[in-house]
C-alpha cells in the first residue's frame, strides 16, 4: 500500500479516514471518540498489556487492542457494546481490586463512566489478595510505591529500549506476583539505575514517584491546584531539551519535559530533571 | 568489560565452567564482542546475537550451584551481555530457577498435584518423599498421568531425572516400552513404538523411517505442501489449525531466514502424547520437522522441550546425532543441496511457554510473555521472522501423508476430521496411557479400550482437552471424537486429554486446583488473566469453605469468565475459566453438589 494513502474504516458506524499507519486508537482520537488508556503512551512503544483500550473488530473473536492495532481499509470497529463496556470495566475493576489506585488520576473518570466497583469481590468480610509491599525509599531522588503499580511496563520501556538503554530493571517474577524489580531486588543506587527520571516520568498511578513529590504529599502539602509551570531550555549542554518547571510556592517541585518536544520526547537525563537546586542557590 | 552495569558479586569457578560448557555445547561463539555502543547491542537489537543462550546459560547456573546467583548472573551479563536485571527477569520467570539461596542442599523432587495426581495420591507421595529427608516442589502437571501420582527429580550437579523411567530405560534401550495397544493393526502414529528400539537409526530405518523425507525430496516443495493441504491436517495441539495453511503461509515469504519449529513444551494438564511419542520415537519428530523444513523452505529448524522432559530430551539429542552423522540433517538434509538442521532448546517450567509467541520469547532469552497478534508468526515468528510451528503428534502425521499420499490418509477419521488422534487417558479407568482411535471414535468406546471405569466404577464426569478445556458428563459417551462434534457439543478435544473420574471424586477439589493451576501459570503480562485468574480461585476457594456457591458469586465468576474470554492476550486466558465453567453448569461443583475441602 502506498504509505500516504489514508485508510477508511467504520467506528461505531461513523465512516473515518486515518492516515496510513495509524491505530485504532489514534483513528478514535481522530474521529473524537476518546478511549481509555494505561499502558499506552505517545512516546513508547505499545506494549497493549493492560487491555483497557480493547474495542470490538468485526471479524474478530477476541476484543483487540485499540491502542496497538494498525487500522486497516474496511475495518468495522465498535468501542460502545456492551462486550467493551464489559471489559473496560472489569479491567479498571480489576485493577482497583489489587492495588492503590488513589494517585491514579487518569483512570478515576473512566472508573465512574464504567461503573466500575473494585470492592465486590471481598466475600462477607474476607478480603482479596492486594499487592502489598513497603514503600522503598533508597535515595532523595526517587521513591518506589508499588502498592501502587499496575504493572504497565511503561518504566521498564523506558528504562530500556524506548528511551535510556540502560535496563536497570525489568519485569520480574510471574502472574500475581509479578513485580518490577532491579536484579534481585538490589538498591536502586547498587543497580544499572542513571537517575535519568524517564520511569517516574512516565509512570500513570503515582507508583514511581519523585522525592520532593513524596516528600510533599506525606506533609499534605502538595497541591498541584496551585503549581505553575515555565516552559524553559535546560542550561547544561547543547542539546536545548525542553522542560517544564512545576513550581509551588516559589519552590521548584518537579521537571518534566513536553512529550511532543522533538528533541525529548519527554525524556530527560539527570542533570536536566534533577540538577535544578541551585535556582534556589543551594 | 562489557558495556553492562554488573555488581560486584562474582560467579565460583564452578558457575563460571557450567556456564561455558553450556555455550560451547549450545555452539555460542566463544568471542563476547565487547561493544561500547550500548544502542547498538542493546536489548532487542541483540537478538540472535547471544541472548538466545540466556536460557541454557541459566539452566547451566541452576543445575551447578542449585540457584541462580547474583554472581552467576554477573557472569552471564559478561559472557552474553545481558543486564542484569533482564537476566534476573527471566530467570524469576521459570518454575526451575531459583532466584534465592536454596535452604536445602541437593536435589529438588517435584511432585505433581494437578488432576490426575490429585486423585492418585500424590499428597502421600509428597509426604512420604519428604519423610525419607527429599526436598520437595509441588509441581503443575508433569505430564506423566499414565502413571500418577509422578515425579521428576531436579538434580544438582548431575542430570535431571524422572524416577518412573529408571531401570527400564537406564541402558537406553526402549524395547520394554509397551502400549496398551501393542500390536493393534490399526496404529499408524503410534506403530513404531516399542517396535523400534528409539536410539537406533538402523531400527528406525528398518521400520520405514527416512521414507518419508526422500519421497518428499522426490515431490519437492510445491507437492509436499499440496499434499498436507489436501489431507486436511490440523494442529493437534487444540488450536486444530489447518498445517497445510501454516506452512504454505511460510513458504511463500521470501528474503528472509526462516524457521520451523517443533513444540514439545507440551505442559497441559492430562497431557503426554508428545513425551511418549518423543521418547519412543524420537527419529519421527526429527524427520518430520525435516520434511517442514523442506516444504516451508527453512533451513533451520528448533526443537523447544519442556525441562521436566530429560529421558525424551535426551532420545532426541541422540536422534539428532546420529541423523546428523548419517547426512539426514546438515548441508544436505533436504536433499539438492538444501540445508536444514536442528537445536535442542530446554524451557524451564512454564505451561504458558507452549502458547507459539511465548515460545519464541522463551527461546530468544526472553520472558515467557506471549505477544499480541496479529503479527503472526508466519511472518513474525521466531525471532521476527518467518516461522512455522507445530507439536510432534501434528509433525508426524506428516509422514504417513507423503508416504501414502493425502487420499489413503483421509480414508481413517470422518470427512471433517480426516486422521487419527492421539488419546492421553488417564484418571480413572483400568488401563491408563497413550491411545490412537481414527477421528470420530466415541467417547465410550474410548474408556471400553482403556478398560472402563475404575473406583466406584461409575462415571461422574471426564475432563476433555485439560485444565483448558472443559468437563462433560456421562451423558456424553456417545459424542462422537472429531473436532466438530467436540464443537457443537460445547466441549474440545484440545490436547487429546481423556480423563475419567468416578463418582467417589471431589470435584470440588479437583477444580480448585485447576483454577490454582491458571493463577500460579498466568505470566503476569496483561490484567484480565493476572487478577482474573486470582479472583476465579479466590472464589472458588470461598465455594469450597462454604459449601456452596452464591447466585452473586456465580455472576461474579460470569463476569470474570467473560473478561479473560474476551479481553485476555493469548489462549491461556482465554479458557482459565473454560473447564470451572463446565462443572459449575454440570453441577459437579457449587450449589447442591456437596462441595467440600475433602481430599481424594
Amino acid at each position: 500500500m502506498d504509505g500516504s494513502t489514508p485508510v477508511r474504516l467504520t467506528i461505531d458506524g461513523q465512516e473515518v479516514e486515518a492516515p496510513a499507519g495509524s491505530t485504532i486508537h489514534a483513528a478514535c482520537e481522530g474521529a473524537g471518540i476518546s478511549t481509555p488508556t494505561l499502558c499506552w503512551a505517545e512516546n513508547l512503544t505499545p506494549v497493549n498489556v493492560c487491555r483497557v483500550c480493547v474495542v470490538e473488530l468485526e471479524g474478530s473473536r477476541a476484543l483487540v487492542p485499540a491502542c496497538s492495532r494498525p487500522a486497516e481499509d474496511g475495518m468495522e470497529v465498535r468501542t460502545d457494546t456492551e462486550r467493551v463496556r464489559h471489559s473496560r470495566r472489569m479491567v479498571l475493576e480489576f485493577l482497583g481490586s489489587g492495588v492503590d489506585l488513589s494517585q491514579a488520576e487518569s483512570l478515576h473518570a473512566w472508573m465512574e463512566h464504567y461503573g466500575a466497583d473494585p470492592d465486590r469481590y471481598a466475600d462477607e468480610g474476607h478480603p482479596v489478595e492486594r499487592i502489598s509491599e513497603p514503600v522503598k525509599v533508597q535515595d532523595e531522588l526517587y521513591v518506589r510505591d508499588y502498592e501502587k503499580c499496575v504493572l504497565c511496563y511503561k518504566c521498564v520501556e523506558a528504562c530500556g529500549d524506548d528511551a535510556q538503554h540502560t535496563y536497570a530493571i525489568a519485569v520480574a517474577g510471574r502472574g500475581f506476583d509479578a513485580r518490577i524489580s532491579t536484579e534481585f531486588d538490589v538498591a536502586l543506587p547498587e543497580s544499572a539505575c542513571v537517575y535519568c527520571g524517564n520511569c517516574v516520568g512516565v509512570c500513570p498511578t503515582g507508583a514511581l514517584q519523585f522525592k520532593t513529590e513524596f516528600d510533599l504529599r506525606q506533609a499534605d502539602q502538595w497541591r498541584p491546584e496551585e503549581q505553575t509551570v515555565t516552559r524553559t531550555v535546560c542550561s547544561y549542554c547543547g542539546v536545548g531539551c525542553n522542560l517544564d518547571l512545576h513550581v509551588q510556592d516559589e519552590r521548584i517541585v518537579k521537571v518534566t519535559s513536553p512529550s511532543d518536544h522533538s528533541v525529548t520526547s519527554g525524556h530527560l537525563c539527570i542533570k536536566g530533571r534533577f540538577g535544578w537546586e541551585y535556582v534556589h542557590g543551594e | 568489560m562489557a558495556d553492562v552495569h554488573l555488581g560486584a558479586e562474582q560467579a565460583t569457578e564452578a558457575e563460571r565452567a557450567a556456564v561455558d560448557a553450556a555455550l560451547k555445547r549450545y555452539g555460542a561463539d566463544p568471542v563476547v564482542q565487547r561493544r561500547t555502543e550500548r544502542l547498538a547491542i542493546g536489548g532487542t537489537a541483540r537478538r540472535q546475537q547471544r541472548r538466545h543462550y540466556l536460557l541454557p546459560a541459566l539452566h547451566s547456573l541452576q543445575n551447578a550451584a542449585g540457584w541462580i546467583s547474583p554472581g552467576g548472573v554477573n557472569y552471564i551479563g559478561e559472557v552474553l551481555l545481558v543486564p542484569p536485571a533482564e537476566a534476573y527477569g527471566v530467570a524469576s520467570f521459570y518454575d526451575l530457577f531459583r532466584t534465592d539461596p536454596p535452604d536445602h542442599d541437593g536435589d529438588t523432587v517435584h511432585v505433581c498435584v494437578d488432576a490426575a495426581c490429585q486423585i492418585s495420591g500424590c499428597e502421600e507421595l509428597a509426604a512420604s518423599v519428604a519423610a525419607a529427608g527429599g526436598h520437595v516442589h509441588r509441581s503443575p502437571c508433569l505430564g506423566q498421568c499414565e502413571r500418577a501420582p509422578a515425579m521428576f527429580v531436579q538434580a544438582v550437579g548431575g542430570p535431571d531425572r524422572v524416577p518412573a523411567d529408571e531401570p527400564a530405560d537406564e541402558d537406553g534401550d526402549g524395547a520394554g516400552y509397551r502400549l496398551p495397544q501393542a500390536g493393534d493393526p490399526g496404529l499408524r502414529l503410534l506403530r513404531r513404538i516399542g517396535v523400534a528400539d528409539p536410539a537406533s537409526l538402523e531400527d528406525y530405518r528398518a521400520c520405514g523411517g527416512y521414507e518419508a523425507l526422500a519421497r518428499a525430496v522426490e515431490m519437492g516443495p510445491e507437492a509436499v505442501l499440496a499434499a498436507v493441504a489436501d489431507s486436511g491436517l490440523s494442529g493437534r495441539g487444540g488450536a486444530a489449525f489447518p498445517t497445510g495453511v501454516k506452512w504454505r503461509a511460510v513458504a511463500a515469504e521470501t528474503g528472509r531466514p526462516k524457521h520451523v519449529v517443533a513444540n514439545c513444551d507440551e505442559s497441559e494438564p492430562g497431557t503426554f502424547k508428545d513425551r511418549v511419542v518423543m521418547e519412543q520415537d524420537p527419529f519421527a519428530v526429527i524427520e518430520s520437522l525435516t520434511i517442514a523444513g523442506l516444504a516451508t523452505g527453512a533451513a533451520q529448524g528448533w526443537i523447544y522441550i519442556r525441562g521436566e522432559y530429560p529421558l525424551a530430551t535426551a532420545r532426541l539429542l541422540g536422534a539428532a546425532d546420529q541423523a546428523r552423522a548419517a547426512g539426514l540433517l546438515g548441508p544436505d538434509a533436504a536433499g539438492r543441496g538444501r540445508a536444514f538442521d536442528v537445536a535442542v532448546w530446554r524451557g524451564a517450567g512454564a505451561y504458558i511457554c507452549g502458547e507459539e509467541t511465548a515460545l519464541f520469547n522463551s527461546l530468544e532469552g526472553f520472558r515467557g510473555e506471549p505477544r499480541n497478534k496479529p503479527p503472526f508468526p508466519t511472518t513474525h515468528g521466531l525471532f521476527g521472522q518467518p516461522t512455522a510451528v507445530n507439536n510432534p503428534e501434528t509433525l508426524i502425521n506428516v509422514l504417513d501423508i507423503v508416504t501414502e499420499g493425502p487420499e489413503a490418509y483421509r480414508a481413517r477419521g470422518t470427512e471433517r476430521s480426516p486422521g487419527t488422534k492421539l488419546l492421553c487417558l488417564s484418571g480413572r479407568v483400568r488401563r491408563p496411557g497413550l491411545y490412537e482411535v481414527p477421528f470420530g471414535t466415541r467417547l465410550g468406546e474410548v474408556l471400553d479400550l482403556a478398560g472402563g471405569v475404575t473406583g466406584s466404577g461409575e462415571l461422574q464426569a471426564v475432563l476433555m482437552g485439560g485444565a483448558a478445556g472443559s468437563f462433560v458428563g456421562p451423558d456424553s459417551l456417545d459424542l462422537p471424537l472429531t473436532l466438530e462434534d467436540a464443537r457443537e457439543a460445547g466441549t474440545t478435544l484440545g490436547s487429546g486429554v481423556v480423563m475419567a473420574f468416578d463418582t467417589t471424586v471431589d470435584m470440588t477439589a479437583v477444580v480448585v486446583r485447576i483454577a490454582e493451576f491458571f493463577r500460579n501459570e498466568s505470566c503476569g503480562q496483561c490484567v484480565p488473566c493476572r487478577v482474573g485468574t486470582v479472583r476465579q480461585h479466590e472464589a472458588l476457594v470461598r465455594m469450597a469453605e462454604r459449601g456452596e456457591l452464591s447466585a452473586q458469586r456465580r455472576e461474579m465468576l460470569d463476569d470474570v469468565a467473560q473478561v479473560m474470554g474476551d479481553a485476555s492476550i493469548c489462549g491461556l486466558g482465554h479458557t482459565a475459566a473454560s473447564a470451572v465453567r463446565s462443572a459449575l453448569d454440570l453441577g459437579l461443583v457449587g450449589a447442591g453438589s456437596g462441595a467440600g475441602l475433602g481430599r481424594n
